[in-house]
């Protein structure tokens, strides 16, 4: 035990944690605009990865690492606005349209790397860039915090960034306050003359954005080339931290961190032979017991609300 | 044309649009088009081996999408089959290893022991979205996951066989593996334990009271619960069932194609079964022909990659058209309207 207390109290700790949490605080963020407006999208799985192939193949072909980063959110907005496309116009069920995103993108991200580089498994032939890790003058030189809090990437900084991004447009811009309303009761919305359609459209390719950035995050940063299915789930959990997190973007924060902690902690604990594949569940467990402890809490506010009009 | 005829006539037109899509994605991809796409086309029922590889790859999608079926078919968007699938494999595996049976109730003990398992897990999302209304979406993806971690610690640490070269299982006992059916090829008794198992749903969907209970459910929940159907049972039976037929997939998959269990990710088809379900309408008799037609141009693809230049994966591309154009329900809609319209005049 002694050896995991000083795992876990290690700055390497703390600062794997950050590491860990970016994509999965960008894409739940992205869960969470999309769900705000009443319409899950199930497709950040897919999207980070078709935006970590898009960044490593432009970023090769350009020599740029910025550009590749422009073009694998772009790419990120492009699937998110397909899937808008489907289910907004056409109508296409939108958990549907996310299981066609996520099929398409994990047998397409292939297909299009073994074209390009002629292997199935990873982008090891292609040149492609690395985003830059910053040094936070001053605060580097800080005992325990400056190894924790400096010299990430600099994706990581803008996920922190992101929270406070999206904590403000959700809730001092109106097209936040659209997003609420649209969300919450899309009749009311529509009354007021709230345009339904366009501001689920804009939700969706913001959390295209969003995936985007973490799906660029994996191959350009936390990563430094596209391997097959790279994204691992990370969709997943983060479609799980939204739920835990009910929505909200403090919650949403605070319950990705604790799934990167665990994830983190993961990796750690492979050294005292705790089994691995049990601890991966751990995000998933969390997130059915938060599930239910707030299902339930929510029939009985319902049950009680039925009754009341009787009593009185 | 009649209105009626438009859904039949709709999943035809997309799949003739996706097959032409497949087309020119082969067209710009390989240096030989033409022989390209007959490989595509025609390779999977060259060989009695290859129909043999069609007929064992429908077998587990007919069992997925059954499951899918039937749940959707209750207005339930449980994706949990795929998870299902991944463990009750693990439990048949672990009968076929530990237990001592003959070589007829060997298979039955692991198939029924997988398909149990199957069913109790799948209730739980079931009780939580009866009970609560908790949404079996969600829960039912985080349990993929949960299955998955669970199944994949069992295999590594209690079924695994030090001396095998990679993570797989002791070897099976040869009494509970299932027999091959016909001669030359791999396909096995799991081909007439699903189509039995088709029949009967089709049977229970169809001439129950409580199949006729899980459809009213599924158009409107609130309105059979009106009308006093219990919606909270329903749903939990709806549930067991789907979970009994998905663990019964995995099992016989197990059983059927393999001497050791290997699957260290899951396999994917509880993802497919949607992909079926959709194809079939939600109808348990379509699954069989859409099960083999996805079984098709799944081989197909495997073939084209081993003949040809153009990779395989090609097919996720169409499968992911396939599911957006089936499911768009606005799809080709005008053409209705019109039908529908000319009917109109003429009855008028």
């Amino acid at each position: 035990m002694d050896s995991l207390w000083s795992v876990i109290w290690s700055t390497d700790f703390a600062f794997s944690i950050l590491r860990v949490t970016t994509p999965i605080l960008f894409a739940a963020l992205g869960a969470l605009i999309s769900n705000r407006a009443g319409i899950i999208n199930i497709g950040l799985e897919g999207i980070m990865l078709v935006a970590a192939l898009t960044g490593v193949v432009t970023s090769a072909y350009t020599h740029s690492a910025w550009v590749g980063l422009l073009c694998a959110v772009l790419s990120g907005v492009m699937i998110a606005g397909i899937l808008a496309f489907f289910t907004l116009q056409f109508k296409t069920h939108i958990i549907l349209g996310g299981i066609a995103i996520n099929m398409f993108a994990s047998g397409g991200t292939v297909f299009f790397l073994y074209l390009l580089s002629g292997d199935k498994g990873a982008s090891s032939s292609l040149q492609s860039k690395v985003l830059p890790n910053v040094d936070i003058p001053l605060l580097k030189d800080v005992p325990v915090l400056g190894p924790i809090l400096s010299g990430h990437n600099v994706l990581t900084y803008a996920s922190i960034a992101a929270v406070f991004a999206v904590y403000y447009m959700m809730k001092r811009t109106p097209l936040g306050l659209r997003i609420r309303s649209v969300g919450e009761n899309p009749h009311a919305a529509q009354s007021v003359g709230v345009s339904v359609v366009r501001t689920q459209y804009t939700a969706l390719l913001l959390s295209g954005l969003l995936a985007g950035l973490g799906g660029a995050y994996m191959s350009m940063g936390y990563l430094s080339l596209f391997t097959r299915d790279m994204t691992a789930g990370r969709g997943w959990i983060a479609i799980a931290a939204e739920s835990m997190g009910r929505s909200t973007t403090v919650g949403t924060t605070l319950t990705s961190f604790l799934f990167g902690a665990a994830n983190a902690l993961a990796n750690a604990l492979t050294v005292l032979k705790i089994p691995s594949e049990l601890i991966a569940t751990f995000p998933y467990v969390a997130t059915v017991i938060g599930l239910l402890v707030y299902a339930i809490g929510e029939s009985r506010k319902r049950k009680k609300a039925a009754v009341k009009p009787n009593e009185g | 044309m009649k209105a009626k005829y438009f859904e039949p006539f709709r999943t035809l037109a997309v799949i003739l649009i996706a097959l032409v899509i497949a087309f020119v994605i082969i067209s710009l991809v390989s240096d030989r088009p033409l022989e390209t796409i007959l490989i595509f086309l025609w390779e999977p029922l060259a060989t009695k081996g290859h129909i043999g590889n069609l007929i064992e790859m429908a077998i587990p999608l007919m069992f997925t999408g059954l499951s899918v079926s039937l749940l959707f078919r209750a207005n339930l968007f449980n994706l949990g089959a795929e998870g299902i699938f991944y463990f009750s494999g693990v439990v048949a595996a672990a009968i076929a290893i530990h237990a001592s049976l003959n070589g007829f109730l060997h298979p039955i003990a692991a198939i029924a022991a997988g398909s149990v398992v199957g069913a109790l897990l799948s209730a739980i999302p079931g009780i939580l979205k009866a009970k609560w209304n908790a949404n079996e979406l969600v829960t039912s993806l985080m349990f993929n996951n949960i299955l998955f971690g669970v199944g994949l610690y069992i295999l590594n640490y209690q079924l695994r066989d030090a001396k095998a070269f990679s993570s797989a299982s002791y070897k099976f006992e040869p009494t509970a593996l299932l027999s091959r059916i016909w001669p030359g090829t791999r396909v096995h008794t799991g081909l007439i334990i699903v189509l039995v198992m088709i029949v009967a749903a089709h049977v229970f969907l169809y001439k129950t009271k409580w199949g006729y209970e899980l459809r009213m459910t599924g158009a409107n929940r609130a309105f059979a619960g009106y009308s006093g159907i219990r919606t909270a049972r329903v749903i939990i039976l709806t549930h067991l069932i789907a979970g009994f037929i998905a663990g019964m997939g995995g099992s016989v998959e197990v059983l059927g194609m393999y001497t050791r269990f290997n699957w260290v990710s899951l396999p994917g088809y509880g993802l497919d079964g949607a992909l079926v379900a959709m194809l079939a309408k939600n109808n348990p008799l379509s699954v069989i022909g859409a099960a083999l037609f996805l079984s098709y141009i799944r081989n197909g693809a495997d073939l084209m990659a081993r003949l040809s230049d153009v990779p395989s994966e090609m097919i996720s591309i169409v499968q992911a058209i396939i599911i957006l154009l089936l499911s768009a329900e606005q799809f080709l809609k005008f053409w209705k309207n019109r039908m529908l319209l000319k009917e109109a005049r003429k009855h008028g």
